[in-house]
């Protein structure tokens, strides 16, 4: 009887979750799913461009949404990715679930920033603004500084170890303060239209125009994991080097 | 009980005796809003107009620069190891250290105003609500503090670091506060608002940032 068999069985998450396994399983999928991804984004395009009706009021520039929308969306929705992430990270110390978070981070800032930018791209010819302090663009705003703030502290520590368990306090922090900012600037200044996808009646828009919403947000969803398993396994492979080095260093070393 | 006294007595002892920066806090509270009308020009309408949102932005300001004080000489002499060990759990010596940093931080604040209302020429109601919502908001800008001081005191170059984190999140005790004041008499939504934050920030700070002083120290 070897002293293997006696270890517990790992189930298959954590199986599936190990560094190492989810390098191999991570790299045959890479191509299909990028494959997918710019189909998706193909088939959205050609909806969002030309197979979908100007707007009698905003004429041409509604199609700003089909890229607005969706990096919206990706803002809060990478912020979720990272919150569970984190508990991941306090819960249950998995290794993995610190690369996702820290991988996660720039990513999140970046649709962010898309939003904003693609936004006051939008509100200059239909509001004759580029940037007002409406609630929501005001909301996106602070968790853009979020996002930073925690890029930041990742970068601050040597110890990654030691910093994913604290990033991970700070995101869930953030997590439960989210929806209180969020709840306070909407009631401190509300110009923006409120929800009109998601309504307690359904969806407020035709169908012309919500067809090609969601699968330009599907496609973003997918740019977001396959962006997201590539700066993983870079991640992986960043800390494999750094240990290397680190190794060879040691058996240099008199 | 008794360690729990023990510890804010221990505090506010440290930071009263010579080398204690105090009243350095206070000084630089009101030298930001004194500084102010030379930025916007002395229009003593303009002033009493701004001077609740300036008072904010001077308490604000004032508590971020304090932050640092708060563990940074504890971990450096070691005694946070020992806070660590002590009969009462860390989560109840974080609450001791909130409260006497919230009494070190906020309250001479509230002490010196009077001073920034006669410069920026408010009149006296609206000087009252002002440190009626500072009264109830500080204790929300002190447990985020807490917080962003216990995730970056393991950090040797971490001085900047806590107020770009907890800037964002206290965000809404900035609006609940300036919307107290501004609030036509009667209205009491933004106070109870703002006293919901702090009440449920005071609560749930120790929690986080004990754990935070625990992973850090691993």
């Amino acid at each position: 009887m070897t002293l293997d068999s006696t270890a517990p069985k790992p189930n298959w998450f954590s199986r599936l979750a190990h560094p190492g396994s989810f390098m191999t399983w991570s790299r045959p999928i890479l191509w299909p799913l990028g494959i997918v991804t710019a189909l998706t984004f193909a088939a959205g395009f050609w909806y969002a461009l030309f197979n979908s009706p100007a707007d009698y009021q905003m004429g041409e520039t509604v199609r700003i949404m089909y890229i607005h929308v969706p990096n919206a969306w990706l803002s809060q929705f990478v912020y979720g990715v990272m919150a569970v992430a984190s508990l991941g990270t306090l819960v249950w110390r998995h290794p993995l679930a610190d690369v996702a978070a820290k991988s996660a981070a720039p990513l999140g800032a970046t649709f962010t920033a898309l939003a904003l930018f693609s936004g006051s791209l939008w509100g200059r010819p239909t509001w004759g603004t580029f940037w007002e302090w409406d609630g929501r663009m005001t909301s996106t705003l602070i968790l853009l500084f979020i996002y930073l703030g925690i890029i930041a502290l990742w970068r601050a520590f040597d110890d990654q170890l030691r910093a994913a368990r604290i990033v991970a306090i700070v995101t869930l922090v953030g997590a439960l303060d989210i929806p209180i900012i969020k709840f306070s600037v909407d009631w401190w200044n509300t110009l923006h239209q409120p929800a009109s996808v998601i309504t307690p009646t359904g969806p407020k828009m035709p169908g012309t125009i919500l067809t090609p919403l969601f699968i330009m947000m599907l496609a973003f969803t997918l740019l977001f994991l396959l962006l997201h398993l590539i700066s993983m396994r870079t991640e992986i492979l960043r800390r494999r080097a750094d240990s290397l080095s680190r190794q060879a260093a040691q058996r240099s070393a008199p | 009980m008794n360690a729990f006294l023990a510890i804010i007595g221990r505090d506010l002892r440290l930071a009263t005796r010579a080398g204690g920066d105090a009243l350095t806090l206070v000084l630089f509270f009101v030298m930001v809003g004194a500084v102010v009308p030379f930025a916007i020009g002395p229009d003593r309408v303009l002033l009493a107009q701004l001077a609740p949102g300036i008072i904010w932005i001077a308490a604000f300001l004032s508590m971020l620069l304090g932050l640092d004080r708060l563990f940074r000489a504890d971990e450096d002499d070691g005694s946070l190891l020992l806070l660590r060990h002590a009969a009462i759990p860390l989560e109840a010596v974080v609450a001791a250290k909130l409260i006497a940093h919230w009494l070190l931080s906020a309250l001479p604040l509230l002490v010196a105003s009077p001073l920034l209302a006669v410069l920026l020429s408010m009149e006296a109601g609206a000087w009252g609500k002002t440190v009626l919502a500072l009264l109830i908001g500080t204790p929300a800008l002190t447990a985020f503090g807490v917080i962003g001081a216990a995730v970056t005191v393991s950090l040797k170059r971490g001085g900047l670091l806590a107020p770009v984190l907890i800037l964002p999140l206290s965000i809404p005790v900035l609006i609940f506060g300036v919307a107290m004041v501004s609030a036509p008499e009667g209205s009491s939504a933004a106070s109870l608002f703002l006293a919901a934050v702090s009440l449920v920030c005071v609560a749930f700070c120790p929690f986080a940032a004990a754990l935070a002083l625990r992973v850090g120290s691993e």
